[in-house]
């Protein structure tokens, strides 16, 4: 079985939402899309207030290398564009759209195609105006991704379906309900990279997906799957490349140097859909699990929906939450409001009625050596915490800081409940201010 | 919706183990020691070691109101250096002596530096070679009441530093003089067998160190090397057990790092072999602990391990 060093095993808590089939939420009389939904560039509108748009329309065109197309999820017209509250919890320039509920699409949608007839570059084409970005947690422009320096480099395509974050079950859902479409997405990127091997990568805590996998790819001769030991954080980018393939990167490397493209389950069914179904990314599936919920789900929901709509759709609070985290309870991020869209780094909506840690008072570091072994780069964390808190940047450096992926394990482990992760973080962009400095003096 | 929401950030979730669950199963290991300690020695053994944790707990409260800080004695660790320090004296020892010696582990030791966690030497152990130090007649003199007739105050070390054998199995069991916790070491092994399944110590530092020393006497046993009753005899006595087990893997006080861990446990073994092989004393784990304590920086400042992915960098 394949796996990394280190990490950490938190209880896994999906029993509460894994058997529920994915189910559409109706989109309401408003919707809409912020700008920034992917890392890069923003994109720019290219709609006015009062135009009508359609299904699959694209409405803020990337802007720069590094970005990605924005797209409309309904019919409708354009009502404003102006700041509003995205997930990030920043404002940013978005574009209003009132539903017409016609759901008329642009021509051509829908439409079943095959990859095989299609040029490489008619591929890279279609995902970048899918508006395709890695449904992972980074959004990253896959358009991008897929275009390495060096393409005949690449001998490993990995299909992230390690899903290592307690609660979420979304990727499962989609691996069971979707495998098909999963395994023609990962045969339109393998179709760029004809060196390459694709291995689709599951933990074994979703044994059914993994079955199911596994005989949807049988007779495929360069497509493989891989069952991971369950364990946190196997889905991270570094962990899963090790595990796979015993290639390692650092925070200075791409996965692309060591002969790997890395796509999260979700991205290449997204890809599946826009090349073989002309069907762009519309979507995004949310997990909505916690003790707050009526009923968890997981939810098929058009983007620029409003979060509020969302727990309305699932049947709502039973109790007040106390705490509501955008994501997965390691790294996910926490939400002080449901008045936001939907977008594509949108992931799961966890809601709790207690938050046991808000009470939790941070004693001295006993010098444990718990966060040592929980950390899966090796790193110090309990130094690295000295460092950060003393702006030592020097010190912070010396000790490998820079590499941290801020995966939340040295936090998850610490019994004198230290809060350690968010240090991190910080010190990525300090650090990173520091050098630059540095850099100026010596000019 | 009305929401009022907590916003720290991530990990939203965290591990249920606490300093204080910690210290609490090194206390629970260190109960079959002590209760053998106390069945084999009697009500003295009994009141040195409830005299040194009520010290050591009555000290860090003391210490605490005086510079106006929050009471610490909750997180249990004043418990477990006053019942290692108890656990660390003669049977017969006058009760001052223990009170003085707690008192010098936590106040002196732990709290002056900034308590829990800042201290640069084990607390107890200092405390314990404060004693020797101090009160050296006390605290070398291990006749017992309750065995006064079977055995002699002659401590299995002594015995085999000139020349004599020793009897394995009453080492092994505990009826040899000692120290009320280090004599017995079936005991003692349970309760490390505890904190290993527990997850509380890393075998590391007390394999290498108990290896090294091993190797270390078969190496310059000076005409004993291969003599199996001697070189047991040196693993079994002198509290090297006790002091691998449960005062070498103090988190404070050894290296954090994964190579920090195997070189200091080559220390200690080294520096045992050598006090007792060279030196005068036959008893030695004590100082030989608080000295490599002091070399714990340094051992770490050249072990940082190298990151994920640096490899060859």
């Amino acid at each position: 079985m394949y796996t990394f060093k280190h990490g950490v095993h938190p209880c896994e808590q999906k029993d509460q939402s894994k058997d529920k089939a994915i189910k559409v939420v109706n989109a309401g009389k408003v919707l809409v899309f912020p700008m920034q939904q992917h890392i890069g560039a923003k994109a720019k509108p290219c709609v006015k207030v009062g135009d009508n748009v359609l299904v699959g329309q694209i409405i803020g065109e990337a802007d720069g290398f590094i970005s990605a197309n924005v797209l409309s999820s309904v019919s409708g017209k354009v009502t404003a564009i102006e700041d509003r509250l995205s997930v990030g919890g920043q404002r940013v320039e978005s574009i209003v759209i009132e539903n017409d509920e016609k759901y008329d699409a642009i021509k051509g949608f829908g439409l079943e195609r095959d990859f095989n007839s299609l040029s490489n570059e008619e591929i890279i084409k279609i995902i970048k105006d899918a508006g395709i970005v890695g449904l992972g947690g980074a959004s990253f422009p896959t358009h991008v991704k897929l275009s390495p320096k060096e393409p005949n480099n690449i001998d490993y395509i990995l299909v992230n379906g390690a899903e290592c974050e307690p609660y979420l079950t979304s990727d499962y859902r989609l691996m069971i309900e979707e495998t098909e479409i999963l395994v023609k997405g990962l045969q339109c990127i393998l179709k760029l990279f004809p060196r390459a091997k694709g291995v689709i990568c599951v933990e074994d805590n979703k044994k059914a997906a993994f079955d199911k996998i596994t005989l949807a790819c049988s007779s495929i001769s360069n497509i493989e799957t891989a069952l991971m030991k369950t364990k946190y954080p196997q889905g991270g980018e570094r962990q899963l490349i090790y595990a796979i393939t015993g290639r390692k990167i650092n925070v200075s490397t791409l996965p692309a140097d060591v002969g790997c493209i890395v796509d999260n389950v979700d991205t290449v069914i997204s890809i599946g859909n826009a090349v073989c179904k002309s069907t762009p990314l519309l979507r995004r599936i949310m997990t909505l699990s916690g003790d707050c919920y009526n009923d968890t789900a997981n939810l098929n929901v058009r983007f620029g929906i409003s979060y509020k709509e969302v727990v309305e759709a699932a049947g709502g609070f039973n109790i007040d939450p106390k705490k509501i985290v955008s994501g997965g309870p390691m790294m996910g991020m926490p939400v002080f409001t449901l008045d936001m869209p939907v977008s594509k780094n949108s992931s799961a909506l966890l809601a709790f009625s207690k938050d046991p840690l808000s009470n939790e008072k941070e004693t001295n570091c006993i010098n444990c050596g718990r966060c040592v072994s929980a950390c899966p780069i090796n790193l110090l964390p309990t130094r690295m915490l000295k460092a950060a808190k003393s702006e030592n940047y020097e010190e912070y450096i010396k000790l490998n800081g820079p590499e941290c992926i801020t995966c939340g394990c040295c936090s998850y482990v610490c019994p004198a409940k230290k809060s350690l992760t968010p240090y991190f973080s910080y010190m990525k962009s300090a650090v990173g201010n520091y050098l630059n400095s540095k850099k100026e003096e010596v000019k | 919706m009305n929401l009022n929401l907590n916003v720290q950030s991530s990990p939203h979730v965290k591990d249920t183990i606490s300093t204080s669950s910690i210290m609490l199963d090194v206390i629970i290991a260190m109960l079959p020691a002590t209760a053998w300690g106390i069945l084999r020695f009697g009500m003295n053994a009994a009141i040195v070691v409830i005299v040194s944790v009520v010290t050591a707990i009555l000290s860090e409260t003391l210490f605490n109101i005086i510079v106006k800080r929050k009471n610490t004695i909750f997180d249990l660790s004043c418990v477990v250096t006053g019942l290692i320090l108890g656990l660390n004296m003669p049977p017969e020892v006058p009760i001052f002596v223990p009170v003085v010696g707690a008192f010098f582990a936590i106040v002196i030791v732990k709290m002056l530096f900034g308590g829990l966690g800042q201290n640069f030497m084990n607390p107890a152990l200092a405390g314990r070679c404060f004693c020797l130090i101090s009160f050296a007649g006390y605290m070398n003199n291990f006749t017992s009441r309750m065995s006064v007739d079977a055995y002699t105050s002659a401590t299995p070390l002594l015995l085999l530093k000139n020349g004599h054998e020793v009897n394995l199995l009453d080492m092994l069991f505990g009826y040899i003089p000692g120290t009320i916790g280090e004599v017995s070491a079936i005991c003692l092994l349970l309760g490390a067998i505890y904190l290993v399944v527990k997850k509380v110590i890393d075998l590391r530092i007390p394999l290498v160190y108990i290896f090294t020393f091993v190797v270390f006497i078969m190496m310059f046993g000076q005409g004993k090397t291969t003599n199996i009753n001697y070189i047991v005899g040196e693993v079994l006595g002198g509290g090297l057990i006790f002091g691998a087990f449960f005062m070498a893997t103090d988190y404070v006080t050894s290296p954090i790092t994964p190579l920090g861990k195997i070189l200091y446990g080559i220390l200690l073994g080294v520096l045992t072999g050598v006090f007792r092989l060279f030196g005068k004393s036959a008893e030695s784990v004590s100082y030989v602990i608080l000295i490599s304590n002091l070399l714990v920086p340094l051992i770490e400042s050249f072990t940082i391990p190298t990151a994920f992915g640096k490899e060859g960098k």
